[in-house]
């Protein structure tokens, strides 16, 4: 195998697809300062998305052509391990932040600990996990926080099952059943589209129903931070499941060589384990 | 005492690339992937050699936007009293002046660095994913264009110092700090994916027979630093997107009227800020530990226990973060806590001084500019080593914080440590880029007139702040002129002394005494048995790496 690494001719692609993010950025920033960016910001989106996808092309079409050997393969694996990793990093901030607030910040507001002094500030708070009443005047809290075994409940069994459902996609995959292997695949991505369905009626009703907000204190903060997010990666997962399926039904994965699909299910695993958390942390304790 | 395990000394490379000065034969593979010349050529490469030459020369820019906005400052305090710039502009210089040197100038100068040297000193043909390679590369001019800007918008830029603390940062910043957050974001998934790339290199792309323990130990340290890069770059997107939450949509993560805590914000940024300075610091210490054996003519006096000492320093990097906290009202146990993790690192940092030390001892040594740089580094960085330890005694610190002691601490770790080793890694591996020496008399000049000029700059600090002149106030009190007047002169001529680099870089880079493949006497990685200068494309078939066996 030495001597056959692949190193690929010039390509447009990466400069195209950092202008793509600047623009996309500078145009949220623009909306978010001024108002006035969305037109620009969604151009920026699809920028950013045409740009992958011809992206992403060239490197299937380098794939199927034969170009790329084992060590080419195990790139691909540490790259991805590692931005998986990274986007591990990234929750664990959030999660952090969470564990902070709950175990240090609203209890010393409240006069616990040897630096009650914070407690000077607000004398009438009373520390609570859900915070319902934030310790200033004119920030008001959630009415009622959601019942962690109805809707989550329901979310949290479908991402379970989907991670199954997928394994079994994979295990057809890797025995040459390729019908077999999109069938489960396409279930997967119901689910997962399920999921999505039944957060976004969740927001409804805690926007609507039970006054929980961005503005609603740290409660509300924390709590849409993480369920955002990770429903913001569901939907890429989902999207990047899509184009799986539509790899699967081209029949570019054979039975050992499918890296693109492992990829996409390993992304799908961390989703999937980071709703884990989110289910014990932020709705059932 | 032969220490064990020296790593290098490959014994066989591909016939065509040469082994001496014969450029001419490194040149046959030059022709395939040919494509645009010009502006195009360097827009679309993917090539690891080019991606790095764009990357250093966005080092040195920034590093003169980020060293003119430092002299403004400089400048200013000259003298007691407001005399140059208004309050409001001053802070916007020394935030910008701190976030343009830590994310524009020190980072990129390592990555460049790292994308020339790596594939060059694993026997790697490219790095791992080379269009990501240079996806990472532009994402850095668009970021920093974005972050300049800010300069100019309505309110100003960023004037909250560049940790940007909460409510600073939040509450009470201009309506640019958005767009300041969005830069950092993309400056940050640059070094995200760049920190991958480099892992990827490493871990796949080693040359046949080469172990992990026969590394140079500037691929070791930067595997270190691409760890850490990748551990904490996401926890910064964390903090600015909790910024960015709370400044525009109203949440509550850094106000304690909602529930939140502003000191929340540095507890997040600060497990994000320890592990970053030592990103950029661990290839510095990979840098000085090629360079110090190469022109002490001996091996490296304890390889393995710097492989140990570096993966400890960033093992504890994640255990110290609130020693940059100890004045805001930690409780009694925290304080203790970080203050011995703190000290605890003196003891692999130590390892390391003691075998660079150890090294140079019964060497036969001679001074070339790359050395004078190293040399300067373990010095001056040893004395910004011992400051940090100073500020590391948590009753101290009381004293300390906010001083211009902690100015003189950090900068003497970044300016003679970061800074002196990205300068000392140029003059060593110019004769390999360009196939010409530096100027050796031109080197001599920049490295004297820099090392007065950092010292000059630097060490008075650490009486005006023992004295309590605090840091980022454009006044002082009248009994701090004299040394402030100092630090303005240092400053100047160490900002001015940085022409002489660029000159030697442009007349290295146009002509000058011609350089042999193993440019150096005492060098022995795998980057030397490459043509000089090494030929577009090195190492496509893979060099059978051979351990010398100590």
């Amino acid at each position: 195998m030495s001597g056959s690494y692949y190193v690929p001719p010039q390509s447009k692609w990466p400069v195209l697809g950092s202008l793509a993010v600047g623009a996309l950025m500078i145009s949220l920033g623009i909306q978010l300062v001024h108002g006035t960016g969305l037109l620009f910001m969604l151009l920026g989106l699809v920028a950013v998305l045409v740009v992958m996808w011809l992206w992403f092309r060239d490197v299937v079409l380098e794939s199927r052509q034969g170009l790329y050997d084992a060590q080419m393969d195990r790139s691909f694996r540490w790259g991805m391990g590692w931005f998986i990793f990274s986007e591990v990093m990234f929750f664990a901030a959030f999660f952090g932040a969470l564990f902070y607030v709950r175990v240090f910040a609203v209890p010393w507001l409240d006069g616990e600990g040897a630096k009650g002094v914070a407690a000077l500030l607000w004398p009438d708070f009373t520390a609570s996990w859900p915070l319902m009443n934030p310790p200033g005047a004119d920030i008001s809290g959630p009415e009622a926080v959601l019942s962690p075994w109805q809707l989550p409940l329901v979310n949290t069994i479908f991402l379970v099952v989907s991670s199954v459902t997928l394994t079994i996609a994979h295990e057809a995959l890797k025995e040459g059943f390729r019908e077999t292997a999109r069938n489960w695949l396409i279930g997967t991505i119901f689910l997962g589209v399920c999921f999505l369905i039944v957060q976004g009626i969740e927001y409804y009703e805690a926007f609507h129903h039970y006054g929980i907000t961005l503005q609603a204190g740290i409660y509300g903060s924390t709590f849409f931070l993480l369920t955002g997010f990770h429903g913001l990666h569901v939907t890429i997962g989902v999207i990047t499941l899509g184009v799986m399926l539509m790899r699967v039904m081209k029949g570019h994965f054979v039975r050992d060589d499918h890296f693109g699909f492992e990829a996409a299910a390993w992304y799908w695993h961390f989703v999937d384990v980071v709703w884990i958390g989110l289910f014990i942390f932020v709705y059932v304790f | 005492m032969a220490p064990k395990l020296p790593p290098q000394q490959p014994l066989q490379t591909p016939a065509e690339q040469g082994n001496d000065g014969a450029a001419t034969a490194g040149h046959v593979n030059e022709g395939y992937h040919h494509g645009p010349s010009g502006l195009m050529r360097w827009l679309l490469t993917t090539n690891h050699k080019e991606i790095g030459t764009l990357y250093l020369i966005f080092s040195l820019s920034m590093f003169f936007i980020g060293g003119i906005f430092a002299l403004v400052v400089r400048a200013e305090l000259f003298q007691p009293g407001l005399q140059l710039v208004q309050p409001e502009f001053f802070n916007q210089m020394t935030t910008m002046h701190g976030l343009i040197m830590v994310f524009g100038a020190v980072m990129p100068g390592f990555v460049g660095l790292a994308n020339w040297m790596i594939p060059l000193q694993v026997g790697a043909p490219d790095m791992a994913l080379p269009r990501l390679n240079n996806f990472s590369f532009w994402l850095l001019p668009v970021a920093f264009t974005l972050l300049l800007s800010t300069l100019l918008m309505p309110g100003g830029g960023p004037n909250f110092g560049w940790t940007f603390y909460a409510p600073l940062s939040t509450t009470y910043a201009p309506p640019s700090t958005t767009f300041f957050i969005l830069s950092l974001h993309i400056a940050g998934i640059s070094s995200i994916l760049g920190a991958i790339n480099i892992i990827a290199t490493i871990l796949n792309m080693r040359a046949p027979g080469m172990r992990m323990m026969d590394m140079p130990l500037f691929v070791w340290t930067w595997l270190i630093t691409a760890f850490l890069l990748i551990a904490v770059m996401p926890v910064l997107a964390g903090v600015i997107t909790m910024m960015l939450m709370d400044i525009n949509f109203g949440t509550s993560f850094f106000n304690a009227a909602g529930g939140g805590d502003p000191v929340m914000f540095q507890h997040i940024f600060w497990f994000f800020g320890h592990p970053e300075v030592y990103i950029m610091i661990l290839p510095a210490f990979g840098i000085v530990s090629a360079i110090i054996p190469t022109f002490a003519r001996k091996r490296l006096f304890g390889y393995a226990s710097m492989v140990y000492a570096t993966s400890s320093i960033a093992i504890l990097s994640f255990l110290v973060w609130a020693h940059h906290m100890f004045a805001v009202g930690l409780p009694l146990v925290a304080e203790l806590f970080f203050m011995y993790t703190t000290m605890l690192i003196a003891v692999p940092t130590g390892v390391k001084v003691f075998n660079w030390i150890a090294t140079l001892f019964q060497g036969s040594i001679s001074f070339e500019t790359p050395m004078l740089f190293a040399l300067a580094f373990v010095v001056l960085f040893t004395i910004g080593g011992f400051s940090g330890l100073m500020l590391a005694i948590a009753p101290a610190d009381f004293q300390y914080h906010d001083t211009y002691f902690v100015v003189a601490h950090f900068h003497y770790v970044l300016v003679p440590g970061a800074v002196f080793a990205i300068m000392a890694a140029v003059y060593y591996w110019l004769p390999k880029w360009t196939g010409h020496y530096p100027n050796e008399r031109l080197g001599r000049w920049h490295f004297w007139t820099s090392v007065i000029g950092v010292n000059l700059t630097f060490f008075p600090m650490h009486f005006s702040g023992l004295a309590g002149m605090p840091r980022r106030i454009p006044d002082y009190a009248l009994q701090f002129a004299d040394f402030n007047m100092a630090s303005s002169i240092g400053a100047l001529l160490f900002g001015t002394s940085q022409l002489l680099f660029v000159l030697m870089i442009i007349k290295c880079v146009r002509g000058g005494e011609k350089a042999p493949a193993k440019a150096w006497e005492g060098a022995e990685d795998l980057e030397w048995t490459v043509p000089s200068p090494a030929p577009l494309h090195t190492f496509d078939t893979p060099p059978q790496f051979h351990h010398r066996e100590g």
